[in-house]
């Protein structure tokens, strides 16, 4: 803020509350010239005034409330560029990436400063930091035994992961079922562990990135539906076979059973990420799929990240 | 002692005070019917009947339009209309003017019934009209200003009563306040954007919010107060002194409280404190218009007993105590941490919109239109009984439920298990309030319901044969 900004602020600032004193003030004591407890003379339409006296507690209330109000911009940030006496923040202002943050509760430290936002996580840190430290120094295949380590898990994937995957973790189109024991990268501690920590990123080009010609889409949608054993046209289906072979293996496997080291897709055990039905599979393979899962080293740590894994695993291996 | 007891009284320019009087009443119940309304939608969702100019989203700024705009700003007319003549004891200023602002508002009242249920919004809060209703709006306050100011300035008395320092802020100010946040670049007929941007944009809205309750809301009703309480009470007003106090510290300080709508938000944090700190200063200001509208009963408690008009404007000043203490400690940062965001700010709005608003028109009403009407009295002082009864029990039952839903939720967003993770998830702090929302929808009913037994006191009054109700005899 400009200086003559913070000065305007500053001067109205006490203008306003300098005025409100001097008035209580000066209309505190009786200048009307007609007696206390009379009327003052004019009427309208029939309704007379009385000068009265303020009310002492009314006026004692307005008069604390004023001095508060000073205290408090003295202490606190309020009037223009002053910071208040406190040197006290809400957070640190204009950080626009997580290095600029980290380099702000540095400096903010080193400067004395009282950031409210620090301060808190400083203090939630300090409380809770320990519990996930003794859990995070726990291997997995002894944390899925740990019933306590569950609930935990649980909390934190009910705030952080419900969102997509549903309170009850069995997901909805586009959001893999957890429940299932179906992996698209593999089921294992470690592996599921990975996927939390760095993301992942599933991604279908339209008709596979292949040289397959929009005719012969129905023929494919058939022979899709045929790996996983569902009513299909046998004529179009073997059509269908002819397009898979010009590519579609590469990801999916000869026998379409997929592949966890690319997250594609088994095609044969009748679990769809983005639905099953014929029209459904007709729309994957016209226009392709991309589905993400954020990376959470950096938003949670890997220390929830770690009992968070514990979780999920036991959601499939009970 | 200069006495200008209603010397031409049957000159006055009853006309457009009589039209903005029924319409109070009639928008009344439209706003307050659609209130009722989405309140049951957000415990029936399937009340919106899959229509989407019937669902929440839509209804919503339709009800806080209605209710604002259209009943009580109507209020606010038909009371400055009377008010202003009778104490400045002059016919009012541009009668064909006068007669402008009537059709004027009610045809912008008409476009936002048609233009928010068609989802055509600015979407800013309590301003979401769009440009081409904004422009109209402008127009009619500029010659509302006009009809006021002009017979403030022909008046035949010699001071100026303080019902008309109140109206005469609220004029001004809501004008300033409508150009200066409605200010946008239009893209088409039907859409606009925002002349700000970003924490400029929140903090310009915000200061047109608060400010229209501020002085909307309260200023222009403190008007009505002032002359109506004494008035009812047959009472002289309690102390000059501290109208005068009261009234300049109000103005002053109000302008200043916009940012607690914005704690712990992007908004600067020296902009926050500044919020706050004049938020609580207001806190006796506030107070002084309470003070001197009940100590003006002095002397007159029984007429309580047998007076339901009365028993509405005294109501209603509690009401008002009441919300303006709970403002500027909700406005405190440690408490509004608790309060932000949950049913409590429902709450407090609704003990503030029902509890003071709308009882201190309803009371108003039922002294003004039988004087406009040539009566002593309403047609029935046993339903005005029976209105004050619902609309006092459907206050307390809205504010009451919003009160324990509201800290509730608070309650369950902060709470923390061992481990430092949520103990609740938001879902289960709406399942938890389910419950008060019924008692919240209660509410809505009891006060709707009166204000129907209104209409019909009304209607009984309007057309009863002149001189046929005559005023009680004094007790």
């Amino acid at each position: 803020m400009s200086s003559f900004w913070s000065l305007w602020i500053t001067i109205l600032t006490l203008v306003v509350i300098a005025g409100c004193f001097i008035l209580l003030k000066l209309v505190s004591k009786n200048t009307t010239g007609v007696e206390e407890g009379k009327s003052m003379g004019h009427s309208f339409d029939g309704i007379e005034e009385i000068n009265n006296p303020l009310p002492k507690w009314w006026s004692y209330m307005f008069y604390v409330t004023i001095v508060f109000g000073v205290v408090y911009l003295a202490l606190y940030p309020g009037l223009g560029n002053f910071q208040g006496l406190l040197g006290w923040t809400s957070s640190n202002q204009s950080i626009r990436n997580l290095e600029e943050s980290k380099l702000a509760v540095e400096t903010a430290a080193k400067e004395g400063r009282w950031v409210q936002y620090d301060q808190e996580v400083k203090s939630a840190d300090e409380k809770f930091g320990p519990i996930f430290k003794a859990y995070a120094e726990t291997p997995l295949e002894e944390l899925v035994n740990n019933e306590e380590a569950l609930k935990v898990g649980g909390r934190l994937f009910l705030q952080n992961c419900a969102q997509c995957h549903g309170s009850d973790a069995r997901g909805s189109t586009g959001f893999p079922n957890l429940t299932d024991g179906d992996w698209l990268y593999g089921g294992e501690l470690e592996t599921i562990k990975a996927s939390i920590m760095n993301g992942r990123h599933g991604m279908m080009p339209p008709k596979g990135g292949l040289p397959i010609e929009d005719s012969e889409i129905k023929g494919l949608t058939e022979y899709v539906l045929k790996l996983s054993g569902r009513d299909h046209d046998e004529a179009l289906a073997a059509q269908g076979q002819g397009s898979f072979m010009k590519g579609c293996f590469a990801c999916h496997g000869m026998d379409g059973t997929g592949n966890k080291m690319m997250g594609a897709p088994n095609l044969t055990n009748n679990i769809w990420l983005y639905g099953g039905s014929r029209g459904a599979i007709e729309h994957t393979l016209m226009q392709g799929r991309s589905g993400v899962m954020p990376a959470w080293k950096d938003m949670l740590g890997e220390e929830k990240v770690h009992v968070i894994s514990a979780y999920v695993y036991s959601l499939s291996n009970k | 002692m200069m006495n200008h007891s209603q010397p031409q009284g049957a000159d006055y320019n009853y006309t457009v005070v009589r039209q903005f009087a029924l319409t109070t009443v009639l928008w009344g119940i439209i706003g307050m019917t659609v209130g009722v309304l989405i309140a049951a939608q957000l415990i029936w969702p399937q009340l919106n009947f899959e229509t989407p100019w019937l669902t929440y989203s839509r209804l919503r700024p339709l009800h806080t339009n209605a209710v604002i705009f259209a009943f009580g700003t109507s209020a606010l007319f038909a009371t400055s209309y009377y008010i202003v003549q009778r104490t400045c004891q002059t016919r009012l200023f541009a009668p064909k003017l006068a007669a402008f602002t009537f059709w004027g508002w009610q045809a912008i009242i008409l476009s936002a019934v048609v233009t928010l249920p068609l989802g055509i919004t600015s979407g800013k809060e309590y301003a979401e009209l769009e440009w081409p209703i904004d422009i109209a709006i402008t127009i009619v306050w500029v010659a509302y200003a006009v009809v006021f100011f002009g017979t403030i300035i022909k008046r035949t008395t010699s001071h100026i009563y303080v019902a008309n320092w109140f109206f005469g802020a609220f004029i001004i100010t809501v004008a300033v306040l409508h150009i200066v946040n409605s200010m946008s670049v239009p893209i088409s007929l039907w859409k606009s954007y925002s002349l700000y941007a970003g924490a400029v944009d929140a903090m310009v809205q915000w200061w047109y919010g608060h400010n229209a309750v501020g002085f909307l809301l309260t200023a222009g009703f403190l008007g009505m107060m002032y002359y109506f309480v004494p008035k009812q009470a047959g009472r002289p007003v309690y102390s000059y002194r501290l109208s005068i106090v009261h009234f300049w510290a109000l103005i002053a300080l109000y302008i200043w409280a916009g940012p607690h709508h914005l704690h712990y938000t992007a908004l600067p944090d020296w902009t926050q404190s500044l919020g706050m700190v004049m938020s609580l200063i207001l806190f006796a200001p506030s107070w002084g218009g309470m003070i001197n509208g009940i100590m003006t009963l002095s002397g007159a408690w029984h007429k309580l007993r047998t007076d339901p008009v009365l028993r509405f404007l005294v109501v209603s000043l509690s009401f008002y105590g009441m919300s303006t203490f709970e403002g500027p400690m909700m406005a405190i940062k440690t408490v509004n941490a608790l309060s932000h965001y949950t049913d409590w700010t429902v709450g407090h709005v609704h003990s503030g919109a029902l509890g003071w608003v709308a009882m201190v028109s309803i009371g108003s009403l039922y002294h003004l239109i039988p004087a406009i009407y040539g009566h002593g009295r309403m047609y029935s002082n046993n339903l005005v009984n029976v209105h004050f009864w619902l609309a006092t029990i459907g206050t307390v039952l809205y504010i009451v439920s919003m009160w324990i839903s509201g800290v509730m939720q608070g309650l369950m967003w902060r709470a923390v298990n061992s481990d430092g993770t949520l103990t609740y998830s938001f879902v289960e702090s709406i399942e938890a309030s389910y419950p008060f929302y019924f008692v919240r929808f209660l509410g809505g009913v009891f006060f709707v319901t009166g204000m129907l037994l209104m209409a019909y006191n009304v209607i009984k009054t309007v057309k009863a044969p002149k001189e046929s109700l005559p005023a009680p005899a004094e007790a």
